[in-house]
């Protein structure tokens, strides 16, 4: 049916046309006139150099600030697209996910996926929201080929959760701190289909997989400051899509999209300067990149007093050149003519509906950190613990057994993640159990085995899996701790090599080592090494 | 037997003349009228049941039936041009004899089996052309039945065409579509009425037994009024609107007509109730509405006794034809003989339906209509960039009307006029809707002309489309309220070579269609002076 119905858009070279892109909103286009491209470029040529490098916070010039919102829209990830049957999944062959619904084919109708008002009432609830008991859906009306009806269902003046917040804790290495960022709103929405261009410019073909594909927008109050806050944010948001289950949160396949508006003012006053909205933003360090790099841009203009040359546009983040660039000069606002979706009833939530989906939410991010915080561990181990849920819940299946917090995250931090990191492994993926990880950690403890024997039986849980207890029966790894078998294997050493005895007793006493390793080397390495050290040296000083 | 509407002495005269039209035995004033229910004059059959009797009992094969619908169908077409599409007499022989053999096999073939059903062209038919009566959706073939389509089909009808219509629903005439005009088979001259004409005209020709039409605003109420047939608007909801061509999805309903109330809710039957894939689509229960269906013999004296009539004032006032109103009031004083209480209600709200109708059908076909837009079917221009992609396919594709309606809509969503207009508008929705559930508190059923005037001359209206709007008033209001209407034709007007039928619009509380059927029904097999069967119609219907 497609092949049959899709054509291609026999519309001459769309890329010397910009005005056509004139009413996109949600979409990012690598395309922008030449002429257009050409006027920006004389505008970063002066300011690239100072600004192109801009991890640091004090690149940001003291006498200005900078005021940052973002957008963001998740892919939500339902096994059906928001309001037809289709599945949806990343990257398979154009339009081969599609029916005449989600086609926008003449008399056909959206039915919601319940799951999607599940999924917003979740992050709703996440984000600190307060939620619209009847809320509805609204029609954005647009013409765009990658738009079938000619409108995206959305929600305008009432959507499903408002007026929330979400807590960051900024890493230590980018100066730390807690920050609480607002939720201005959190609505549901339709994606749009994607443009294929040909390389010659010739025509355009439409791909609808991805329409009617369910999204939360998340709208942020203004309230970042910086490149870094801004990408912390964003990477809390994905956190918490995570944890929820709504979303995979990938910015690389655009499950999670950013777009930031940046604009700056001198400290001190109040009105807020001209907004600028960046586009293009594949990675967390991509917006932190694209923010600073923009408030260096509209510092410069501003005090070179050119700020008449900040003007309301969309820009794009340029990767490669590490800029941002001119796509589009927005020229008034633009009406989308909204009104109520007639096709879908009224959103109706139940305080029985919602006290359900609130009793079944995980333990957010911001609630383990601080747990975590509480048992002592440090605001990197923190950080770390809870930045992905799968490890977060090892550890805290590990620390149900009964294991010591600190050595857990220590395990989990040192030798388990550069394992996962070398193998490509996902914590999910490892053999290794947190019931296996608990007990090697008691074995040591409890003086079963040495740490050293412990790391080697960690490697073998890691990759091939099994218990502690089989592998040190299996590998006869019981630690030595009967001071007469040591003592024995002390005798023997000692007795093996008169001449170095000869040696310490003469001062030579850094030989201790020696003796020490070949009694560790005799024992296989099973003998504690406490109490080997204490019978070696009596020993080796009572003849003296 | 005793007379139903007052005017009869103008279209007594043509009784002779054409035997087929009505028939009348006595004049009497209405002061002295008393129903006599023993009456021999037969009552309007059911043609639905007819067709299956023929067919369980063995008298007919569905194959002959099917080729003698046939041959009538094509007798009236050149003249009528009810139908945008007919498929190959191969295919519906092909259905028939299907339905034949599951008959040979024992089987039950389904209560619509050998049933010739037309289709409205805004409604989705996999295997014929859907076209909404416009140019940008011509040679357009949709990958699936309508729901309503569907059920037609899983309970043995056979969809014989699809019928002409005012393009994506925009009129009252079929002037507005972009391919033909079609032709009141009472009076050729006229206009069927619309948006629903093709469908209209093609029962009353007995083109085929049933059609589906679509009202947003009365495209299906208005018709059947100019074309002398039942046609039942159903409740918001009552069925499902998945895969008609939205022209204002919150008014828009699939309809039926019937020469017969009983076909008409046979065919209600068949299409109502709930669909997964209309989310607008009601879960209510859809009640067996024959089992409502008394026969005139079994009728009691007063079959309708205790019934609360409410004939609405404003419908039958200033800007009515005279010849209208009267027979609306023989049709009260047919049912105070009936039994029922008829009392004058009035609805001060009523002509605040008209602006507020127009606004919200024209807004929400703004919108509606966006998705034509030449890029993934339909009608498509060459153009060097996008806006002159869009505009040029849309220029070309859409009617003037459509086009009008398109603007009007843009302009009443527009930032700075939506509080003034829709909204407004939907504020207006709801106080029609609150005093329509008064009214329906204090009356059962509410009735009311289904059009000022009876079907008038092609061309007459068309370049007055205020005065082709202002033809919506009797019907609009129902549709704002999502109530359900049948119209039926109950007396004529002066007009045509056989005089012009006029339509009596009865309203009923939400999801009562069974009553206003039942109603209808006795209504209709009282009625005794009419048969409501045109001229064209020169043979008699046997099957
Ligand atoms: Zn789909």
């Amino acid at each position: 049916m497609a092949s049959t119905i899709f054509r291609s858009l026999q519309v001459h070279p769309f890329l010397l046309y910009p005005t056509t892109f004139l009413r996109r909103r949600n979409e990012v286009f690598h395309l922008a006139s030449k002429a257009t491209q050409s006027q920006t470029d004389t505008q970063q040529t002066k300011v690239t150099t100072s600004s192109t490098q801009s991890k640091k916070l004090d690149k940001i010039p003291k006498d200005y600030e900078a005021i940052i919102g973002i957008e963001t829209h998740v892919q939500l990830s339902t096994l059906t697209k928001a309001f037809c049957g289709c599945p949806y999944s990343y990257g398979s062959p154009p339009n081969s996910s599609i029916c005449p619904i989600c086609m926008g084919l003449p008399g056909a109708l959206p039915v919601l996926n319940s799951k999607i008002i599940d999924f917003a009432v979740k992050l709703g609830l996440a984000l600190n929201c307060n939620l619209a008991f009847n809320s509805k859906f609204d029609r954005k009306q647009y013409f765009y080929p990658d738009l079938p009806k000619g409108y995206q269902i959305s929600q305008f003046d009432v959507p499903i959760a408002t007026a929330g917040f979400l807590d960051v804790d900024i890493p230590v290495e980018f100066g730390g701190g807690h920050k609480r960022f607002g939720i201005t709103r959190v609505h549901m929405e339709e994606d749009a289909g994607k443009l294929l261009h040909a390389e010659n410019g010739n025509y355009s073909q439409v791909d609808l997989n991805r329409a009617g594909v369910p999204l939360l927008e998340i709208v942020s109050e203004p309230d970042m400051r910086n490149g870094i806050e801004a990408a912390e944010y964003a990477a809390e948001l994905q956190r918490l899509v995570r944890y929820l289950g709504v979303s995979n949160g990938n910015m690389q396949e655009g499950s999670l999209r950013c777009d930031v508006n940046v604009s700056i003012r001198p400290i001190g006053q109040s009105k807020f300067g001209t907004k600028v909205e960046i586009k293009n933003l594949n990675s967390f360090s991509s917006v932190s990149r694209a923010i600073d790099f923009e408030i260096s841009r509209q510092v410069q203009l501003h005090s070179q007093g050119r700020e008449d040359q900040i003007v309301q546009e969309t820009r794009l983040w340029e990767e490669g050149s590490q800029r941002t660039i001119t796509m589009r000069k927005k020229e008034g606002l633009a009406d989308y003519r909204y009104f109520p979706e007639p096709d879908l009833p009224a959103v109706i939530l139940s305080q029985e509906y919602v006290d359900g989906i609130k009793n079944s939410l995980p333990e957010l991010p911001e609630i383990k950190r601080r747990r975590y915080e509480q048992m002592g561990l440090s605001m990197q181990d923190v950080l770390f613990l809870a930045n992905d849920k799968n490890i977060a819940d090892f550890f805290d299946a590990t620390l149900a057994k009964g294991a010591d917090p600190k050595l857990v995250a220590n395990w989990i931090m040192s030798d388990i993640a550069a394992f996962m990191k070398n193998e490509k492994l996902t914590i999910n993926e490892i053999k290794l159990t947190p019931e296996e990880l608990s007990e090697l950690i008691a074995s040591i403890k409890g003086g079963t085995i040495s740490s050293k024997i412990g790391k080697e039986i960690l490697f073998e849980l890691l990759a091939k899996g099994g218990t502690v207890k089989e592998l040190i029966e299996k590998k006869d790894l019981v630690q030595i701790a009967d001071p007469v078998e040591i003592e024995k294997m002390v005798d023997k050493i000692i007795a093996d090599n008169p001449k170095q005895v000869e040696q310490y007793r003469g001062g030579k006493t850094k030989l201790q080592g020696f003796f020490a390793g070949q009694v560790m080397k005799l024992s296989k390495g099973k003998a504690n090494p406490g109490l080997l050290n204490k019978i070696l040296l009596e020993k080796l000083n009572s003849k003296s | 037997m005793l007379l139903s509407t007052l005017q009869t002495p103008r279209s007594l005269s043509r009784l002779t003349r054409h035997p087929h039209s009505f028939t009348s035995r006595a004049s009497l004033t209405h002061q002295t009228q008393t129903l006599t229910p023993s009456s021999p004059s037969p009552p309007p059959q059911s043609e639905i049941l007819s067709i299956r009797h023929a067919l369980l009992s063995r008298r007919a094969s569905a194959a002959d039936l099917v080729l003698s619908q046939l041959a009538r169908l094509r007798l009236a077409e050149p003249r009528l041009r009810s139908f945008l599409h007919l498929p190959d007499d191969d295919a519906l022989l092909a259905h028939a004899r299907r339905l034949d053999a599951r008959i040979a096999a024992g089987e039950d073939p389904g209560p619509l089996a050998g049933v010739l059903v037309g289709v409205k062209d805004n409604i989705c038919t996999a295997d014929m052309p859907s076209t909404a009566g416009s140019r940008i959706l011509e040679g357009y073939r949709a990958p699936f039945d309508a729901t309503a389509v569907k059920r037609v089909r899983e309970l043995g009808g056979i969809v014989v065409g699809k019928t002409n219509m005012d393009e994506f629903g925009m009129g009252s005439t079929t002037e507005a579509s972009a391919f033909q005009v079609t032709a009141n088979p009472w009076d050729e001259s006229r206009v069927p009425g619309g948006s629903s004409g093709g469908s209209a005209a093609a029962v009353s020709a007995r083109q085929c037994v049933v059609s589906l039409g679509s009202d947003t605003g009365g495209s299906v109420r208005q018709p059947a009024s100019f074309c002398g047939v039942v046609g039942l608007k159903p409740t918001y909801g009552r069925v499902s609107r998945f895969g008609l061509m939205a022209y204002a999805s919150s008014l828009d309903a699939i309809g039926c007509f019937g020469s017969s109330v009983a076909d008409t809710g046979t065919l209600l039957h068949a299409i109502a109730g709930h669909d997964r894939f209309d989310a607008t689509s009601s879960k209510q229960d859809v009640p067996d509405f024959q089992s409502h269906f008394v026969a005139v013999s079994s009728l009691e004296s007063k079959p309708l006794k205790g019934l609360r009539v409410g004939l609405i004032r404003e419908t039958i006032d200033d800007g009515v034809d005279a010849g209208v109103i009267s027979a609306i009031r023989a049709a009260a004083l047919h049912f105070e003989e009936l039994g029922c209480s008829v009392n004058e209600v009035s609805l001060p709200s009523f002509s605040l339906g008209l602006p507020a109708y127009y606004i919200l059908a024209v807004s929400e076909s703004s919108s509606n209509l966006s998705r034509y837009d030449g890029i993934r079917y339909g009608n498509q221009v060459y153009a060097d960039e996008l806006d002159s992609l869009y505009g040029g396919s849309r220029a070309q594709g859409f009617g003037s009307e459509v086009k009008m309606r398109i603007l009007m809509g843009t302009y009443a969503l527009s930032a700075g006029y939506y509080d003034a207009y829709y909204k407004r508008a939907q504020q207006v929705r709801t106080i029609i809707r609150n005093s329509f559930k008064e009214a329906l508190s204090q009356n059962d059923i509410l009735i009311s002309p289904a059009a000022p005037s009876a079907a008038y001359k092609i061309g007459e209206k068309k370049n007055d489309p205020l005065a082709m709007y202002a033809g919506d008033i009797m019907t609009v209001n129902v549709n704002l309220a999502g109530l359900p209407a049948l119209v039926l034709p109950c007396g004529f007007v002066e007009g045509g070579p056989s005089g012009l039928p006029v339509g009596l619009q009865m309203i009923g509380a939400a999801f009562n269609e069974g009553e206003l059927l039942r109603v209808g029904h006795i209504f209709e097999q009282t009625l005794e002076n009419c048969k409501f069967v045109p001229p064209i119609v020169v043979d008699d219907i046997a099957y």
